[in-house]
């Protein structure tokens, strides 16, 4: 821009420390030591700025400020009006570079008080920086403003509504509102803009406010002055967003506001409003904003901004930023209400054209706009196609991030094969932090539109293999539950490939080798087929180089020695070596590699003829299609979280390999699981252990391996399903086989493990305790949720939080909906925290889940035991990670409907 | 428009509007993070952030970036030309603005700004009006200034 030129700053500079060097000391003008000086006048602002400038380390500023900060105080303290004025104004510059500042509070309302207008000025600002709506002097702020509104001067009436437009706290707005909507009907026009902002903030601290503002909106529309015009606006479409009533009652002005956007798009040029040719583009775009408003699902509305907006539309000149402002609140309006297809089109065709605008805001506005009407529109979208994957290569990473997000949304089975070569070699020299939500997508995407189980299984391979060590653990799991199900052309292809990876890769890409060793030591019969067949010699020093490297995770280590052992019965030559292998890791330095290998070396030597059943293919285990629905989420969960491990034969850590491990375990599964609780409703609110830890045999087991489950079923230890090493030696156990053949010491030491890896249990009380919630709801014998309504508690950064209620005398049950109110962005990590008063006692059980995709929700439980009948009141804590960025909130609930603790 | 910065190349804080409340921590941790993340990013980059819930639009003017957090239903680039009409309005009144004159005259930054954006909204679209409304204060101010000491003892100097 011309007008402000590139400063050079050294010269102003010279120019402000010229006068610095003359006056280095402001006290030894008059040849005299502060300390000597009992009351020395107060340093200059400008001079105390450059102090502290001058000031070479950190340390020598803070002298300078605490030097300074001392003399204010006993300035205040005497209570000098003369430099209060200066103190203060010094005060806020020490504020500003993050020194406390809180002891100016009270001057800042003494100088509001004075009747100097520079000190009114100073002392308002003073108060909009150090005060904000949650002190407690306002009651004596209020009162200074209350004189100020009624001021004869126009400027001190200007700055108190200033002041009261930033930090109105909702007694404020109550105290003052009278006088702001008299302020609001003045004919004063520097008076009126700026009551209606004020009127503004009063609604939204206090909605009940807004009726008494109606009547002075009437005259706002015929405004010719533009600052009372967008304020104007600002209000009105302030009052319709808040309340669907009033949103009605504007809808008369549509005609009003469509001739001010046509007189604005159709006057000729006037200076006064003038930006870059645009005819006042901050009042267009507050006009556009409020059509949106009143058109969106008003068909008549919609039809009588129709020209209007077309107009806009093609009228506005697209060169400059200013006018690419316009275009991109006038598209948001086309796409919003019921607009013409015609000018949907155009609509669309403009954010085409900004997706080509080297002006990388203008790209991005684009990327960001097409992602909210893909789904509305997704043919128009489509056709900009090619120039969104261009995106994909951008420079900027906050493009790149929207060009992933539509072409995820732009997928459809007749372009998922070139869509997806394009991601994936995205994927592949994408930044660390898109990995895992790339990769994931890629897998949805994959599993919605696959054109074949082929090439399902060649893009996510291709996936691990593009993304290393970020992908997620669900892009294992889904890639092995794929290869399972699959058909045997399929698995024996499956086979070949991961073979190939697995003898050449480097061993340091986990996710790859853990689905290698799986598949291979699933299917280990299928490798004799690959290539001219592989030895049992070459397969087994295979699994030694993973076995014995350093640079394998201990989980990537899991998956291998559980695949050596399946390795071992498909191919009997690699039994003496496995075995070697085995019993080496019997004295492993992790827990569960050490239990791994006693429990496998065991099945070498004591339980030789158990070895091989219990080593036999693991079916391939049902899940239904892509996401789960809502309701049966949390019953779905612990299905999960209790077969996971099972199913696998693998052990797996943490909870969310297991949940994701059978990310959607089929209907009917969580349906029986529901079913058998069901059963128990009415007959006992306490399960019994077994029933408790007892999962549900997968669906088309005819082996052995359902003999165990079965076995499991009968267990009365609990805690059962947590890994497939501790079932076998469980059943062991329990089976009745050697109660007391294992010898005490060896006994002992597999108990001693057990215990020790109890944390590992969590999958088994995750699901305990999700079914014993769920069993806990007998919900027929309760009086109905709608008896007292349901309260949302949270909404606010696409999060949703949505009670209900359950009662049964001291006892409340909360069922906590979460519900993920964004239409692209994954939370993960969802935690839920919350305190009650001391009274009462509080239990939060586990959630349905911890991530939720779009749109998608989850459920928690909340026990609340009020036995003195307390009035309930919550403190929450949120976190969560939105497309991996960490966010936390807090709030307190105090609105729970009283029938929760009243008689 | 709930908040806006502004702040040097080095990460000095020049200036900072809220328009929400937030307690005097959080604004500290927000401001240090916005900062950071500002500063890190290149010049050929777009001059939008998602930051928590909010949109960043941000703009370098010579050594000072100017920082506005907006909702999500706001319009990011709409936001960029109220920075830009800010920076007119500065340039106007110091004459050829740099970053001394807001560091030094910090006081007189805010009064534009609040003359030009109250409450987080803009309430006045023309420069002209912005400025005679400062001149007209600016004239209170000295006509109560002793003559004398106009510049010595009694103004803020």
């Amino acid at each position: 821009m011309s007008s402000i030129k590139q400063v050079i700053n050294e010269a102003v500079e010279k120019d402000y420390t010229a006068e610095q060097r003359e006056i280095l000391n402001p006290y030894s003008k008059k040849g005299l030591l502060p300390e000597q000086v009992r009351q020395p006048n107060p340093i200059r602002l400008r001079d105390l700025i450059r102090q502290i400038r001058s000031a070479k380390t950190a340390a020598e500023e803070r002298s300078v400020v605490n030097k300074e900060c001392a003399a204010i105080r006993l300035t205040f303290r005497e209570e000098d009006s003369v430099w209060r004025c200066r103190n203060v104004a010094k005060l806020l510059y020490i504020h500003m570079l993050g020194y406390p500042a809180h002891f100016g509070q009270m001057e800042c309302l003494k100088l509001i008080a004075s009747p100097r207008f520079t000190d009114k000025r100073i002392g308002y600002l003073g108060a909009m920086l150090l005060l904000d709506e949650r002190q407690d002097v306002h009651l004596l702020i209020t009162n200074s403003l209350k004189n100020d509104l009624k001021s004869p001067t126009q400027f001190v009436q200007g700055l108190a509504l200033c002041t009261l437009a930033a930090i109105a706290s909702p007694e404020m707005a109550r105290d003052l509102a009278d006088e702001v909507e008299r302020l609001l009907k003045s004919s004063n026009a520097y008076i009126r803009k700026k009551a209606a902002i004020c009127a503004v903030r009063i609604m939204s601290k206090v909605p009940e406010l807004l009726e008494m503002f109606l009547p002075a909106t009437r005259n706002l529309l015929s405004e010719k002055n533009h600052g009372v015009l967008i304020t104007g606006i600002t209000l009105i479409t302030s009052m319709c967003v808040q309340s669907p009533d009033t949103l009605d009652h504007f809808k008369k002005t549509v005609g009003n506001l469509v001739r001010i956007l046509k007189n604005l798009v159709m006057a000729g040029y006037s200076p006064e409003h003038d930006v870059q040719g645009v005819s006042d583009p901050f009042l267009q775009v507050k006009v556009l904003k409020l059509l949106r408003i009143l058109g969106r699902g008003d068909g008549q509305a919609s039809e009588t901004m129709n020209d209007i907006l077309a107009q806009v539309a093609t009228n506005t000149e697209a060169t400059k930023n200013v006018g690419n402002a316009i275009l991109y609140e006038t598209v948001l309006s086309i796409m919003d209400i019921q607009s013409e297809t015609g000018l949907r089109v155009l609509a669309v065709n403009i954010l085409g054209r900004f997706l080509l605008n080297v002006d990388k805001n203008i790209k991005y506005v684009a990327l960001h706009t097409l992602l909210k009407v893909v789904h509305q529109d997704n043919q128009a979208v489509q056709r900009h196609r090619t120039t969104i994957l261009e995106c994909l290569k951008d420079a900027d990473i906050t493009i790149r991030r929207r060009a992933m997000e539509l072409c995820f949304a732009l997928i459809n089975p007749s372009n998922v094969r070139t869509m997806m070569k394009e991601l994936i070699s995205f994927l592949e020299t994408a930044e660390t932090e898109f990995k895992a939500v790339c990769s994931s997508k890629c897998v949805t995407a994959a599993e919605q539109f696959s054109p074949n189980t082929r090439w399902h299984i060649d893009t996510l391979l291709k996936v691990i293999i593009a993304a290393g060590n970020s992908v997620p653990d669900d892009v294992v799991a889904c890639t092995i539950q794929l290869i399972a199900e699959s058909g045997e052309a399929e698995q024996q292809y499956a086979v070949a490939e991961l073979w190939q990876r697995l003898s050449a890769a480097p061993l340091d890409t986990q996710p790859l080798l853990q689905v290698a060793t799986w598949v291979c030591g699933e299917f280990a019969n299928f490798l004799s087929l690959v290539g001219g067949g592989v030895s049992e010699g070459e397969v087994v020093a295979v699994y030694q180089r993973i076995l014995w490297s350093s640079q394998c995770s201990a989980v990537t280590k899991q998956y291998a020695i559980t695949s050596s052992m399946k390795l071992a019965s498909r191919m009997p030559g690699t039994n003496s070596l496995v075995a070697q292998m085995v019993s080496a890791y019997g004295s492993h330095l992790n827990v569960e590699l050490q239990q791994r290998g006693v429990e496998y070396t065991q099945l070498f030597t004591r339980y030789d003829s158990m070895r091989g059943p219990l080593l036999e293919r693991m079916p391939p285990f049902e899940r239904s299609r892509l996401r789960v629905s809502q309701d049966a989420a949390a019953a779905n969960a612990a299905a999960a979280a209790a077969a996971a491990p099972l199913a696998n034969g693998l052990h797996n850590n943490n909870n969310n390999d297991a949940v994701a491990a059978v990310q959607a375990p089929s209907q009917s599964d969580s349906n029986a699981l529901l079913d058998l609780l069901g059963g128990l409703d009415d007959s006992a609110n306490d399960v019994p252990v077994q029933v408790k830890s007892a999962p549900l045999p997968p669906a088309g087991t005819g082996s052995l391996n359902s003999d165990i489950l079965d076995l499991l079923g009968g267990l009365g230890g609990g805690g059962g399903g947590d890994s497939g090493g501790t079932l076998i030696s469980r059943t062991v156990n329990n089976g009745g086989i050697l109660d007391t053949g294992l010898g005490s010491a060896s006994n002992n030491l597999l108990d001693d493990l057990l215990n020790n890896s109890s944390s590992n249990l969590n999958n088994s009380t995750l699901a305990n305790n999700t079914i014993n919630s769920t069993n806990s709801l007998p919900v027929s014998t309760l009086p109905s949720s709608d008896e007292y309504g349901s309260l949302t508690i949270y909404e606010r950064n696409n999060l949703r939080l949505v009670m209900t209620f359950q009662r049964q005398d001291s006892l409340t049950t909360i069922t906590l909906t979460a519900t993920n109110s964004s239409t692209s962005c994954n939370i993960t990590d969802f935690l839920f925290q919350a305190a009650v008063p001391k009274s009462l006692q509080l239990q939060l059980l586990t959630p349905s889940s911890t991530s939720l995709a779009p749109a998608a929700s989850l459920t928690q439980f909340i026990r609340v035991n009020n036995p003195n009948k307390a009035v309930l009141r919550m403190k929450l804590r949120l976190s969560w990670f939105a497309d991996g960025v960490k966010i936390e909130d807090q709030n307190e609930v105090n609105n729970f409907p009283p029938a929760l603790w009243q008689y | 428009m709930q908040f806006m910065l502004l702040f040097s190349r080095q990460g000095k804080l020049r200036l900072q509007k809220w328009y929400v409340a937030h307690p005097d921590k959080a604004k500290k941790k927000i401001t240090r993070e916005l900062i950071t993340t500002i500063l890190a990013r290149k010049p050929k980059m777009s001059s939008f952030l998602e930051w928590r819930d909010l949109k960043i639009v941000y703009k370098r003017y010579a050594s000072l970036y100017f920082c506005c957090a907006i909702d999500q239903e706001d319009n990011e680039l709409l936001t960029l030309e109220v920075i830009h009409r800010y920076v007119e309005l500065l340039d106007k009144y110091f004459g050829s603005v740099c970053e001394l004159d807001i560091i030094f005259n910090f006081e007189k930054a805010y009064f534009m700004l609040d003359e030009l954006v109250v409450g987080g909204e803009v309430c006045e679209t023309s420069k002209k009006n912005v400025l005679k409304a400062i001149a007209a204060q600016d004239l209170l101010q000295e006509d109560e200034t002793p003559p004398n000491a106009l510049f010595d003892e009694h103004g803020l100097g």
